[in-house]
């Protein structure tokens, strides 16, 4: 039904599939695309499936598969590096028990790199959604993390 | 109502509130880095207070773009007092209010406190962060709420496009462009007057202008801030270029990790519209231009501008063989000028004070100003726009401020993934596209990352090689296997399971990657290492003889025993008892720097 809704909103141009791609994968709670999905923005803007496709593999703001509440993506890029006091990844990794491009089995989070985010002043930075936070500590991510539990419960 | 006439234009300006009514005007940042700080609450903050106690006729506030000295943020200009506050927490806001809104108390211990000479330095314009610059591209970014369009208008905002209707054939435009010596600011410095004038010749039923916004250098954030910060500069720039290059669309892709950024840049195409500025009969002519915003999807390559093309035209982002030019067959098949955010910006300010005043800033054959981003381990980080021609050492140390503990500065990286180190020994260089050439160098697209005496470069260089072999997008093979393999070397070598024949593999490979790779992305990727492998060959070698350490050490003479590192080790690889020296596990330890950042007693040795 939601998809419907999305896809009408968009003229029958190869131009829109990848904002149409964006505007479905936001509007879901799990931020992916499935085939069923695919299939159907094909068959709006007439486009062969396995173009479709191609475009999802393509870019790294689409996922195949089903990603947490909380995406973390935290900055790799070398001026977070030069100034990364600690690794923040490898951090998160071992709190939230996962790898990074993995979730956690509560369905809670995901753990994904970002390029730069344009924040390298306040280094390292990680971006959960839509907040950037900067600074990061140890101390600091663990009371993102349970804030974002705390969301959750609430 | 459609603003068609220089007087529409003074009514309109006249509609903001004069600056002078007001007691006070306070400036705050607002840009996207600031606001992963508190400055959205300390605005709401301060506004409440404001009302509650009825001053809202004496006291301005307004929420800017990012005020430029990011690495102080947030921060807020007082005006007519001239005063800075810098590194604001929501704890500050009472005593702002209360000492100097009230009773016009400057709150000392929120002054800014220059570290290199241990002074207060209270007037932004003393500050030597912002001496030597000179603002063309930033000029609004920073000094007017980005969501007004009657601030923008205030500052002889639209005034350049409405002369360029009125008064001026799209050929004289584009002749003003021309002489005025502005080159593209996204990276290759191609001249701007030149490109619209082969778009313009080229006949076709239609035309388009785009912006390039994907700014994919890490460490580069300018145009960001211009489209956060005076997001009327490049909407009134583009429709100048559309006016000029024929065209009726313009497009502005926007890379998809500033997707939070953008509402003032979508808020200022709704209130050009609003005001007849986009849309049919521009300021009364027969002109119609209009404007679309598109978001990338996460692809580095996107940038190029044949790949941006692809991508707006729904593909993957692959780029295509030049020739034709994309001012010959563009978007949708059709001529098209590309350019970047900050090319843009410099439009209406060269139509206002004319190419001879731009042509006299900057060098012989780089005209103007360009803004750098000053980001690594650096005193003073943020924006910087300097004239062309300024040279490293001023930016580092002069505006930079130098090393924040006094040490060694050991290279600068610009030009981001593409480009590569300079060395001090090249400090005094000019920065403008030629002389950074001369020294193998380039400009890119502005991004300035320092590293000191202690910065690894075969690290560095292998960081940057991950970022491309991750973002070659696969059509080419020496781009997509050839990074690969050049990563697997530096993976190889920094594992210390490397030889010394690795060295000529990679300056092999470099060259042939170079050489045979389809677009800019793979024919600059080796760059970062073979200008590493040209300065620092002795680190290379360290990892390739495998002399090289690559976990922490303890210095026992220094070590008080605190157990300070054991207790932030991630690994737990430290053992030591209470008040005895602590040892390093180097086969567990994976040299996070954790230890290091948590001994009193600068007793960590790095590796
Ligand atoms: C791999 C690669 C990435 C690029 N990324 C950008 C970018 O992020 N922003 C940009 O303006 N230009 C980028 N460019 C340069 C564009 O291809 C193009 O030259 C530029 O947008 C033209 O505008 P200008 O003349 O105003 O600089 C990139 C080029 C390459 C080869
Ligand atoms: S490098 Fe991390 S935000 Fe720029």
């Amino acid at each position: 039904m939601e998809l419907k809704r999305i896809l009408e909103k968009y003229p029958k141009r190869q131009d829109c599939l990848i904002d149409v791609l964006l505007d479905v994968q936001n509007t879901k709670s799990t931020r992916h695309l499935t085939e069923v999905e695919l299939a159907r923005v094909s068959e709006h803007l007439g486009l062969p499936e396995s173009h479709v496709f191609s475009v999802v593999s393509f870019y790294s703001f689409f996922s195949m598969t089903p990603r947490g509440k909380h995406i973390l993506q935290v900055c790799r890029d070398v001026p977070c590096y030069l100034n990364d006091t600690f690794n923040v990844h490898e951090t998160l990794e071992s709190m939230l028990g996962i790898k990074t491009g993995d979730t956690t089995e509560d369905g809670l989070f995901t753990l994904e790199y970002s390029s730069c985010l344009g924040c390298c002043d306040q280094a390292p930075v990680m971006r959960v959604n839509d907040t950037v936070y900067g600074n990061l500590t140890p101390d600091k991510l663990r009371a993102i993390i349970s804030e974002c539990r705390s969301d959750d419960d609430a | 109502m459609p603003i068609k006439t220089r007087e529409d234009l003074m009514q309109l300006k006249a509609q903001l509130p004069d600056e002078t009514s007001y007691r006070m005007t306070i400036l705050l940042c607002g840009g996207t880095s600031c606001l992963s700080s508190e400055s959205d609450i300390i605005d709401e903050m301060l506004r409440e207070k404001i009302e509650k106690n009825h001053l809202e006729n004496e006291v301005n506030l307004v929420k800017v773009g990012c005020l430029r000295f990011c690495g102080e943020g947030p921060i807020m200009f007082i005006s007519p007092d001239d005063i800075a506050y810098v590194r604001l927490t929501i704890k500050d806001v009472s005593d702002i209010f209360e000492q100097h809104i009230l009773r016009g108390h400057i709150v000392d211990r929120l002054l800014y406190v220059d570290g290199a000479q241990n002074k207060t330095v209270p007037a932004p314009k003393d500050m030597d962060f912002f001496k030597k610059q000179q603002r063309i591209a930033l000029r609004n970014v920073g000094d007017i709420d980005p969501r007004s369009i009657e601030a923008y208008v205030a500052r002889e905002g639209y005034e350049a496009l409405r002369r360029c209707i009125s008064d001026m054939r799209a050929d004289e435009v584009i002749n003003v462009v021309r002489k005025s010596g502005l080159r593209g600011r996204g990276g290759g410095g191609f001249p701007t007057g030149l490109k619209w004038a082969y778009t313009a010749s080229v006949k076709s039923d239609e035309k388009y202008v785009i912006c390039n916004a994907d700014e994919g250098d890490p460490g580069a954030f300018m145009d960001r801030s211009i489209i956060e910060g005076d997001p009327h500069s490049l909407v009134e720039a583009m429709i100048i270029a559309g006016y000029a290059n024929g065209a009726s669309e313009g497009h502005i892709y926007i890379r998809a990790e500033y997707a939070i950024s953008i509402e003032p840049l979508r808020l200022a195409i709704d209130k050009a519209r609003e005001h007849g500025f986009l849309g049919t009969h521009i300021f009364g002519s027969e002109f119609s231009f209009d404007i679309h915003i598109k978001l990338g999807a996460g692809a580095f390559v996107c940038g190029e501008e044949t790949a941006l093309i692809r991508s707006m035209e729904g593909h993957r982002g692959e780029p295509d063989k030049k020739p034709p030019f994309p001012s010959e067959s563009g978007f949708r098949g059709k001529p098209t000028s590309v350019n970047n955010v900050e090319t843009y910006v410099n439009i209406p300010a060269i139509i206002l004070r004319g190419a001879d005043w731009f042509a006299s800033i900057g060098t012989e054959r780089s005209k103007g100003t360009k803004v750098f981003a000053l980001a690594g381990q650096l005193r003073n980080i943020g924006l910087v726009e300097v004239p062309m021609g300024t040279t490293f050492r001023e930016i580092i140390y002069d505006i930079g401020g130098g090393h924040p503990e006094g040490k060694q500065i050991k290279a600068v990286q610009i030009g981001g993934p593409s480009g590569g180190v300079i060395t001090e020994d090249f400090f005094d260089t000019p920065i403008d596209y030629d002389s950074l050439i001369a020294i193998g160098a380039m400009m890119g697209s502005g991004g300035m990352i320092v590293m000191d005496e202690d910065s690894d470069m075969v690290e560095i260089a292998k960081f940057y090689l991950d970022f491309t072999q991750d973002e070659s997008c696969g059509k080419c093979t020496p781009c997509r296997i050839g990074t690969k393999r050049m990563y697997e070397i530096l993976e190889r070598l920094t594992a210390m399971e490397g030889d010394p024949q690795d060295l000529e593999r990679l300056e092999t490979l470099g060259e042939n990657i170079k050489n045979a790779s389809l677009c800019g992305l793979g024919q600059t990727a080796p760059n970062p290492v073979l200008s590493t492998m040209k300065f620092f060959r002795e680190e290379y070698e360290a990892y390739a003889y495998r002399t090289k350490r690559t976990s922490y050490l303890i210095d026992g003479k220094q070590c008080i025993g605190c157990t300070k590192c054991a207790r932030v080790c991630p690994v737990d690889c430290i053992a030591g008892k209470v008040r005895e020296v602590h040892t390093i596990n180097e086969n567990d330890c994976i040299a996070c720097g954790a230890c290091y950042d948590a001994c009193p007693t600068n007793a960590i040795v790095k590796p």
